[in-house]
């Protein structure tokens, strides 16, 4: 079974419908046991920064999914999923991430259409098993205002174009994490998914 | 690099497509859910989805479309047509849609795209603006573009944006149903006013229609409706000839 955490904020079920139409076992849950029990962990994510980790903190899911991403079993985070696992966010304020991956996020600079929303590539700089039969620029579907700047340059595995490369999806260990959202990118988007499910056994 | 959308707009009403589609491998032309699979298969970049009844049965049908819709089609879909709170917002969005479009709404409490912004993130908030030329500007108009309401579209769309906008979906009253061509200076002027994405909205003939609004009209997407429905054109040609006129599209993969 595959948990995805649920912290209660916007549209979580996308994934849940993507994985079901995998055909893959997953369910939607805020409770610490099935989380430590799950072969994956999933932490999906629209809206804010601040208030995510404010639902966090109400919802006692910090420690649980900071052990989720330290084991050994796979975890990906998916757009804000993906911020969360930093240490600092800049979104309306400083905000304290869930620091699994040290780096912070921030907005994207003036001058650029924000949110960076609609269909972009992803360019592979290095082998992660989420790629596999995956082309490299393939596109996915992002909407999103700020972006993560790690500190260890070396969990970049996929890098976007929007005023410079940025890091759109990142690996340490089986943490996994992508800026776009690879349950609404069509075709590519769920080989991806699958290709994390297969590694949940 | 980030591709130009291509998004075809279904209007709904009683939970049925209406303005039939043409897809000739579709057993019930006026299933929304049959119709979004096969837009997605065909290249689309996102739906909208229009609901034209505003009854209060319909909230709840719209509701369950949104979840079906959710189940079957993985590319994004945007839902508008009559969402007056934010718990209407929260039900579509809960059901799956990645985004809800609100308009007189907006325009009667603009607090309103404040407080979605905060609840669900700018991404997921649409302002949609029915515009009409006057004078030398352009006017707001609601209801469906039956109600004019003396407010600026250029001011309007600076402060949707302010108060949390993440899009602005752009309709020209002026050239909205006859396919001559989407209103590009008016499409052009918004995009200047703001920095958040627009989608341009009525008027669609032809590729060369889009072409124009994504280059001159300065637009980040281009929504159509009777061009895709009645089978003109398909998405994949829209997109062909654009990409050999150096605009950056999405060419999708077979699935």
């Amino acid at each position: 079974m595959i948990a995805i955490i649920d912290y209660r904020l916007g549209n979580l079920w996308s994934v849940k419908y993507a994985l079901d139409r995998l055909g893959v076992d997953s369910g939607l849950t805020s409770d610490p046991a099935r989380i430590a029990a799950a072969d994956g962990v999933i932490l999906p994510g629209v809206g804010a920064f601040g208030r995510a980790m404010e639902m966090f903190r109400r919802l006692d899911l910090i420690g649980p999914t900071r052990e989720a991403a330290l084991s050994t079993r796979p975890f990906m985070g998916i757009c804000l999923g993906l911020q969360l696992l930093f240490s600092e966010s800049q979104e309306h304020g400083r905000h304290d991430g869930l620091d699994i991956l040290p780096g912070r996020v921030v907005r994207f600079g003036a001058g650029l259409t924000v949110p960076h929303m609609g269909w972009n590539q992803v360019r592979q700089q290095g082998p992660s098993p989420l790629f596999e039969g995956i082309q490299d620029e393939s596109f996915f579907y992002f909407a999103h205002s700020y972006y993560v700047q790690p500190a260890d340059r070396e969990v970049v595995i996929g890098t976007t174009e929007y005023g410079g490369q940025y890091a759109s999806l990142v690996q340490k260990g089986r943490v996994f994490a992508v800026q776009f959202h690879p349950e609404k990118s069509g075709p590519t988007g769920l080989k991806m998914l699958a290709n994390f499910c297969k590694l949940c056994v | 690099m980030l591709a130009k959308r291509i998004i075809p707009c279904l209007d709904v009403k009683d939970a049925r497509v209406v303005k039939g589609t043409s897809f000739a491998n579709l057993r019930d032309a006026g299933d929304p859910v049959a119709c979004g699979r096969q837009y997605s298969g065909a290249g689309a970049d996102e739906l909208v989805f229009l609901d034209i009844t505003a009854t209060l049965e319909a909230r709840r049908t719209i509701r369950e479309l949104a979840a079906r819709v959710g189940r079957e089609v993985f590319i994004p879909y945007t839902i508008g047509g009559g969402i007056a709170s934010l718990a209407d917002m929260a039900a579509l969005l809960q059901a799956g849609a990645e985004k809800v479009s609100i308009n007189t709404a907006a325009v009667r409490n603009s607090h309103l795209i404040r407080e979605a912004a905060e609840a669900f993130g700018n991404q997921a908030v649409v302002v949609a603006v029915d515009a009409k030329q006057t004078g030398g500007g352009w006017e707001v108009y609601v209801n469906a573009g039956t109600t004019a309401t003396g407010i600026d579209a250029l001011e309007w769309v600076r402060r949707a944006e302010r108060l949390g906008a993440g899009e602005i979906l752009l309709t020209s009253i002026d050239a909205d149903g006859h396919r001559a061509g989407y209103d590009c200076r008016l499409n052009a002027a918004v995009a200047d006013a703001v920095s958040i994405p627009v989608i341009a909205s009525g008027g669609a003939g032809g590729p060369e229609d889009i072409l124009r609004v994504l280059t001159e009209g300065k637009a980040d997407a281009a929504l159509a409706a009777s061009i895709f429905h009645y089978g003109q054109y398909t998405i994949t040609e829209v997109k062909q000839y654009l990409r050999e006129r150096g605009v950056h599209v999405r060419m999708h993969e077979e699935g």
